[in-house]
């Protein structure tokens, strides 16, 4: 019956879904051949020639590494506060029952369902109104909002699915707080963690709406990207640089992804 | 000599729910002890009282003479096999059994020893190395026991152990839980809202109902002498008499307790009543009779004639086996 269905698709169907798809990511690939184009002022097409030199002067441009740095920093700092604050937050939710509680899990949520620009415009003015300067610290609280959620919502998933008998059998058998977060809810509850983790990761990587409102004088990678694009000179160092995006966000969503795959095999045995 | 575990005056309320309510309660070294009840008659929060999982609102617990109110369940020298085994899914059945030991500090081979001893003990040498999931209930169920008594607790808590397993199944871990106790010596807490199974297996029986214990005895005295029409209708589903209903059997006008195994049917009896409903249970069959609008079970074990649907019968019952709860049962 499956493959039925199969032949019947229609060649059109099946023409428009390839469309579609191409259309999706050719422009990718785009942007990969054109790291290696010898023409620096336009993008024309087919390249007049194909080189290497993009990397080598993209590697000596010290604004790129300045960029990535910073980039690289606000991405681990979120995504370490979005682990601590997401975890605790998923716990409370989900091991105990309080007056409130549906409120806060909404409130939680609310930050990814809001416009980046949104967040961003109202953590610019109350920045302002608090009389915080604008730094790396500012950024990194704007980037953490939407963070925390990515990382709440797959360890309230694995925490639900997680029996609450299992803490308490831990602390029957004598673990204290501490032991029993080490020996059973961290093994239970890692494999969420890191894909968690990974998507805050990447998301913050290459935020650019959030940033723009809650950055200084600094330039995060896509920030310094969306300048470069302006300047007639030395395009294709932007799109090796995209390409470096591409690899750093795009691995550790593709590790997430795999990871809660097998963890949702390995809690299926439980029953 | 201290008693195992003592309640006095304990109540735990959630809110405007008494959970618990004013118990009383001393539960003997080394005995099989059962907390029979309804669901939502206090039995497994008092079970969690003892096991440190809940605080009482009020009252005073002792665990074999030691304060216990304020001790967290970590520091508490009783264990726990959970209704729903609580096995830990990531953990392997070797590493489950030993994870109490693991805690204490105890070294890796000697507490796999001990582990792959405790399975043993419980019919399962060489499981270790499986994951939970691999098990069947009853399996789990097992390893759940095993897990609590490695780590040789002065109380064993068992919150409907048996509740899960399949009726064949459940019989035999009766059997099993016994031998297992009268060997090890451990004192058993039990908390179940079957009345077959606690009067099969305990020394003594706590029956809850509504926060509150109504009555504390051996399975005899709970079954042959219940103090009240609750205790009398929960366990063994006697025929309830109401004073008025009493006085017309012949007896003093006082709430009682007739068993339907105790009721004879024919002969030259004085009291007459119609059947209306007969339902084969194999061993007995279950005879409702109608004494002129009171209802009146019945019964007959396997091999006696049985009365047609509708019959008028004549019953009797030896004296002895009517028995009295008092005007305010």
């Amino acid at each position: 019956m499956h493959s039925d269905r199969q032949s019947r698709t229609p060649m059109g169907l099946k023409i428009a879904a390839g469309l579609g798809l191409a259309f999706l990511h050719l422009p990718i690939l785009l942007i990969f051949l054109y790291a290696f184009t010898t023409e620096d002022k336009s993008y024309q097409f087919p390249p007049p020639g194909l080189t290497l030199k993009w990397f080598a002067v993209t590697w000596n441009r010290p604004d790129v590494w300045e960029a990535l740095g910073l980039s690289v920093r606000v991405a681990s700092i979120s995504t370490v506060v979005a682990l601590v604050l997401g975890t605790l937050c998923a716990a409370a939710i989900s091991q105990t029952r309080f007056f409130g509680r549906e409120t806060i899990s909404l409130l939680v949520i609310l930050p990814i369902a809001l416009p980046g620009i949104i967040t961003g415009i109202s953590l610019r003015s109350a920045f302002n109104l608090a009389e915080i300067p604008f730094s790396f610290w500012t950024i990194v609280l704007g980037h953490a909002t939407f963070c925390v959620v990515v990382v709440y919502n797959n360890a309230v998933a694995r925490f639900r699915r997680m029996s609450g008998s299992l803490i308490e059998a831990s602390m029957d058998l004598g673990a204290d707080g501490f032991q029993t977060f080490r020996y059973v809810i961290l093994p239970n509850i890692g494999t969420a963690l890191l894909a968690g983790g990974m998507l805050a990761f990447a998301l913050s990587f290459d935020e650019v709406i959030v940033t723009t409102f809650t950055a200084g004088q600094q330039s995060t990678l896509p920030i310094w990207m969306l300048q470069e694009l302006v300047r007639p000179r030395q395009r294709p160092v932007t799109n090796v640089v995209a390409m470096v995006v591409v690899l750093v966000t795009f691995l550790p969503i593709l590790a997430a992804y795999y990871l809660t795959r097998d963890g949702d095999q390995i809690s299926g045995q439980g029953k | 000599m201290p008693h195992a575990v003592t309640f006095q005056k304990v109540s735990r309320h959630f809110g405007n729910v008494r959970a618990v309510d004013a118990v009383d309660l001393e539960v003997e070294v080394g005995e099989f002890f059962a907390m029979l009840g309804p669901s939502g008659s206090g039995k497994t929060t008092c079970l969690r009282l003892i096991a440190g999982f809940e605080q009482p609102t009020a009252g005073h617990i002792e665990i074999f003479g030691e304060t216990a109110e304020g001790v967290p369940p970590y520091r508490r020298n009783v264990n726990t096999v959970f209704q729903d085994y609580a096995l830990f899914p990531h953990l392997n059945v070797a590493d489950n059994v030993a994870y109490g030991q693991m805690i204490r500090g105890v070294a890796k081979a000697e507490r796999l020893r001990d582990a792959e001893a405790a399975l043993e003990m419980v019919k399962l040498p060489g499981y270790g190395s499986r994951k939970p999931g691999q098990l069947s209930g009853g399996q789990r169920q097992r390893v759940a026991l095993a897990r609590a008594l490695v780590n040789k607790p002065k109380v064993l808590l068992l919150d409907e152990p048996l509740g899960a397993l399949d009726l064949k199944l459940r019989e035999q871990m009766q059997e099993e839980l016994k031998a297992l106790q009268r060997a090890l010596g451990i004192t058993f807490v039990f908390v179940t809202h079957d009345q077959g199974e606690a009067l099969s297996m305990a020394d003594r029986i706590a029956v809850f109902d509504h926060g509150k214990i109504m009555q504390t005895g051996t399975p005899e005295e709970i079954y042959r002498r219940p103090k009240t029409r609750f205790v009398a209708d929960f366990v063994g589903s006697s025929n309830v008499l109401s004073p008025d209903l009493t006085r017309r059997l012949g007896g003093p006008a006082e709430w009682a307790s007739l068993r339907p195994e105790d009721i004879r049917l024919g002969g030259e009896a004085r009291h007459e009543a119609q059947v209306t409903s007969l339902s084969f249970l194999g061993s007995a069959t279950r005879v409702t009779l109608d004494l002129a609008g009171e209802k009146l079970t019945v019964l007959l074990p396997a091999g006696t004639d049985v009365p047609a649907q509708g019959a008028s019968v004549r019953f009797s019952w030896d004296p002895s086996a009517l028995h009295l709860m008092g005007p305010q049962a």
